[in-house]
């Protein structure tokens, strides 16, 4: 594998869910590339499909009622979507970790929290008990639990809720996963919490190399952590680019409206009506032709319910579909 | 609004969560089978006795007259010459009556006094549960027997002693469920608008408790026509009321002469519950939709 | 207290008992332990905090939704905190709540509408022939629409069922509105439409605001003086704008440093160690804050560490 060429490369990505009412279409042409030592910040409101993105990386839809109808998943060069389940036994927890918002239903429960960490490492790893008791030790401590050796043996209602998601991570962390997906590790925990736990993830990423891709609905977390973002609306990405381009030279309307409706900037002033995006997400059953925000768009074109917009690239790889965009670089 | 939004505003129906509840049990066949034939055994104990005509403790014929041999007595007679099948039709009123009345009696008091556990908390949850578990760990039959003797066998008495004996489960449900509900912030907000207790109990908690309670109450439906089968069979129900445990249980002793006797009653027994478990687990299934593909 | 002052509390104090049972000992978790402040008639008073600082708790207090344990809680002239029976109900038209999460405050077997009319009446609010018009006009005022009211909370999404709760909380023309995280459950677009709601009615109708978030960004938006609790107790207060610009308790900045901003380039403080939280107290600023004789408008000074 070269320097240049992607860790996690994904290309046309499209998941269907069937329901009582209808097929929909949760992911549609979604495509990026995570490089290692990376952050991929994915933003977007709820059901806008960054979680099942998260998933369908994974392989973790449950099929069915979903179904991934089209595109790749290239990791280090090869399609996970025709990887088989026990092969993706092996590279799940292995070599791509996931951690999710509710760290309480992803533990188990009934086991230690040493015991689900050392199981993981066993797993992976092949080491003795007591090696992987002494790694998952290792794990804690990394990851600020103090007196992290009798902490091993309690359970996981014996820990506060940043303490579990610490657990989340150090089982995540303990296989030196190339990939870490965090889908919103902190939404319901304290900011200081959240302070800490980002700064834990960040350490990690330096000290190993591994590759973040940070699922989140909030425009601060991704200023604080992400390299490169992403923009998802309704099951699309609308939006790509660095950071600093995305959050300073926003180009799509919903990007901008995402950025101006977060109250608390320097840039609005207390008191001062916010910035809104009028109505809501659009069901995912009945879609339109053209452009999925159109609905909500202030700046909506007779073109953009007609016809889907196309990706237009831009200088340092800011990639937008808008045909505002097309209009003006035309 | 600053922006109007172009989007279409579909007018949306009302949809009641009980409407589709029903909508679920209604695509449910096994449900809908077990709806169909408790409303054919329902009309049948309401009007086949009277179009049938023949008194269910008359002598109808010869004693042990074999089924589909005599066309006046159809399903044949028992050892005392009574038709079976005045019986079979006259029977189920009050096996069913009992089993409705006797569930309408254990429901009342299980969800009474899981209510005021539930809600109260503290000493008085303390104190319902112990009463609670000390009808529980009671043997049930043995219990509701020694009721029945102690008065005289009427059906009044039966359906007290089977309810009596058969509201632990729903009080532990119903205890479980108002604990949780009275947390929600909807049961807050409507201290907010001062609702008092009792209010907050039947207005906004129980409408949302029921869906499990009603499931519970198909089920002691359904075993507590069972146990008044099994009380009269013991001879321990009102002599002078035909029901199929009775025909049971005064054909006991003939049961190889005379199967069809017993056999009859047996196999509506066995219908009537049938049909109403069958309900209670469609019940199930429409009351929590997270089981199915929305 | 001045005369603009709406709301006033004097030393509110929540214990919980906790464990006990029959066997275990009982212990008491003080989750308000001797807060006061004053809200004034008109404005936006914020308490900010996180879990377990009995922000919530305190809302609930002035709500007389939790058993106050000690203290004074006073609405205008009425002593709320030491009102009982039909006196509370009475007086409850003057302060209501709006709840943290949407789809646990509506009772999901009730009609939106219900839920409306079910407040008008309980607390007897103008002639009951009047009542169906009035829902109307609080669903127009929440930017619902009237032919919504008979639909059931299932049938919303969460922004139009928060509308439905705020709706709810004005049909008596409330004087103080209790707003306990009101936009912590909804997208961030969704929330940018509520606040600009909650902002645009506070003008409309001069409603006053206790405004409960863990959110910097939204209180600082929305509040015009704001108090910062830990562990039970306010360690500052101050007018918005000075609280922002110069905090000056540790825990504030601790706080404020660890709020993500929007700059990329802007660096965090790194905070490795945990915040003590729970059971444990920073007690001198306690006994300070009680010493100092707790009027408000008052800032707490910085601890020397």
């Amino acid at each position: 594998m070269t320097e240049y060429s992607p860790l996690l490369s994904v290309k046309g990505l499209g998941v269907e869910f069937r329901t009582r009412r209808g097929v929909a279409r949760v992911l549609d042409d979604v495509g990026f590339e995570l490089h290692r030592g990376q952050t991929l910040g994915v933003v977007g409101e709820s059901g806008c499909g960054k979680s099942v993105t998260a998933l369908a990386v994974m392989q973790l839809i449950s099929q069915p009622p979903g179904r991934i109808t089209g595109g790749e998943v290239r990791f280090d060069g090869r399609d996970l979507l025709q990887f088989s389940e026990s092969e993706m036994r092996r590279v799940r927890g292995n070599r791509i970790s996931m951690i999710f918002q509710e760290p309480m239903t992803s533990l188990n429960p009934a086991y230690t929290v040493g015991d689900q960490i050392a199981e993981a490492v066993r797993l992976h790893e092949g080491l003795s008990k007591a090696a992987s008791l002494a790694r998952a030790v290792e794990m804690l401590d990394a990851v600020g639990i103090p007196a992290a050796a009798q902490r091993l043996h309690e359970y996981p209602h014996q820990f506060s809720g940043g303490m579990r998601q610490r657990v989340m991570i150090a089982m995540a962390l303990a296989c030196k996963p190339d990939v870490l997906i965090a889908d919103e590790p902190t939404t319901a925990l304290d900011v200081t919490v959240q302070a800490q736990i980002f700064d834990l993830i960040a350490d990690m990423r330096e000290r190993t190399g591994t590759a973040v891709m940070l699922i989140t609905h909030d425009m601060g977390a991704i200023a604080e952590m992400a390299d490169r973002v992403v923009v998802m609306y309704a099951g699309r990405i609308v939006e790509a680019g660095a950071v600093r381009d995305i959050l300073s030279a926003p180009q799509h309307p919903y990007t901008r409206g995402l950025i101006a409706c977060a109250p608390g900037r320097r840039t609005v002033a207390p008191g001062q009506p916010l910035e809104e995006i009028p109505g809501t997400v659009p069901s995912l059953l009945e879609r339109d032709a053209g452009c999925l925000f159109a609905n909500r768009c202030a700046k909506v074109m007779p073109r953009c319910r007609a016809e889907l917009p196309p990706v237009t690239t831009q200088a340092g790889g800011h990639q937008v579909a808008c045909w505002l965009n097309q209009e003006t670089s035309a | 609004m600053a922006v109007t939004v172009p989007s279409p505003t579909p007018t949306v129906e009302a949809m009641s969560p009980w409407l589709e509840a029903w909508r679920v049990f209604r695509s449910n066949k096994a449900a809908m089978l077990g709806l169909v034939i408790l409303s054919v055994i329902v009309l049948t104990m309401s009007f086949g006795p009277s179009l049938y005509g023949v008194a269910p403790f008359d002598i109808a014929g010869a004693p042990f007259t074999p089924p589909f041999t005599e066309p006046s007595v159809w399903l044949g007679t028992d050892y005392l010459g009574r038709d079976v099948l005045a019986g079979v039709l006259v029977g189920g009123r009050a096996t069913v009556l009992v089993g409705l009345a006797a569930a309408t009696v254990a429901v009342t008091i299980g969800v009474s006094i899981g209510a005021l556990a539930g809600y109260f908390g503290g000493w008085v949850d303390t104190a319902l549960s112990r009463v609670t578990e000390l009808f529980q760990v009671l043997p049930a039959l043995l219990f509701a027997m020694v009721l029945v003797t102690l008065f005289t066998p009427s059906l009044t008495v039966v359906i007290f002693a089977i309810g009596i004996v058969a509201w632990t489960g729903t009080a532990r449900l119903a205890r479980a469920e108002f604990m949780r509900l009275r947390h929600l912030e909807y049961a807050n907000a409507a201290r907010a608008i001062g609702a008092g207790p009792l209010r907050l109990m039947l207005r906004e908690i129980l409408p949302n408790a029921l869906p499990p309670l009603i499931v519970s109450a198909t089920l002691i439906v359904g075993s507590a026509i069972l146990f008044e089968a099994g009380l009269s069979f013991l001879g321990l129900s009102d002599a002078n009321v035909m029901s199929w445990g009775l025909m049971i249980g005064s054909n006991r002793r003939n049961i190889l002469e005379c199967w069809w006797a017993v056999t009859f009653p047996g196999a509506a027994i066995f219908l009537t519950v049938l049909a109403v478990s069958l309900i209670g687990d469609g019940l199930n299934d429409a009351f929590n939709p997270k089981l199915h593909l929305r | 207290m001045t005369t603009d002052t709406l709301l006033s509390v004097r030393d509110l104090k929540v214990h919980f008992p906790v464990g006990g049972g029959l066997f275990g000992a009982r212990k008491v978790v003080k989750a308000v332990d001797g807060v006061s402040f004053d809200v004034r008639r008109g404005r936006t008073f914020g308490i900010v905090g996180e879990s377990g600082s009995g922000k919530s708790t305190t809302a609930l207090a002035v709500m007389r939704l939790a058993k106050i344990t000690g203290g004074a809680v006073q609405l205008g002239q009425a002593p709320i905190s030491h009102l009982e029976g039909e006196a509370l109900r009475r007086e409850r038209r003057r302060f209501q709540m709006v709840f943290q999460d949407p789809y646990a405050s509506l009772n999901p077997r009730k009609r939106a509408g219900d839920a409306i009319l079910d407040a008008l009446n309980l607390m007897d609010v103008g002639e009951p022939a009047g009542r169906v018009d009035r829902a109307r006009e609080l669903f127009l005022q929440t930017g619902l629409r009237p032919e919504q009211l008979q639909l059931f909370p299932h049938q919303f999404s969460g922004g139009q069922r928060q509308r439905i709760v705020l709706a709810r909380a004005l049909a008596a023309r409330p004087e103080l509105v209790v707003c306990d995280e009101p936009v912590s459950a909804l997208d961030v677009a969704i929330q940018a439409q509520m606040l600009n709601l909650m902002m645009r009615l506070q003008r409309e109708f001069g409603l006053t605001y206790l405004f409960i978030s863990h959110d910097l960004g939204v209180v600082r938006h929305l509040c015009d003086e704001v108090a910062v609790m830990y562990l039970g107790v306010i360690v500052e207060q101050a007018p918005r704008d000075a609280l922002f610009a110069q905090p000056l308790h540790p825990y504030t900045r601790a706080l404020w440093s660890a709020a993500p901003s929007f700059d990329p380039d802007a660096a965090r403080l790194p905070l490795r160690r945990p915040l003590p939280l729970r059971h444990r107290r920073v007690p001198h600023h306690r006994a300070r804050a009680q010493k100092g004789g707790f009027g408000p408008p008052h800032r707490l000074p910085p601890s020397e560490r």
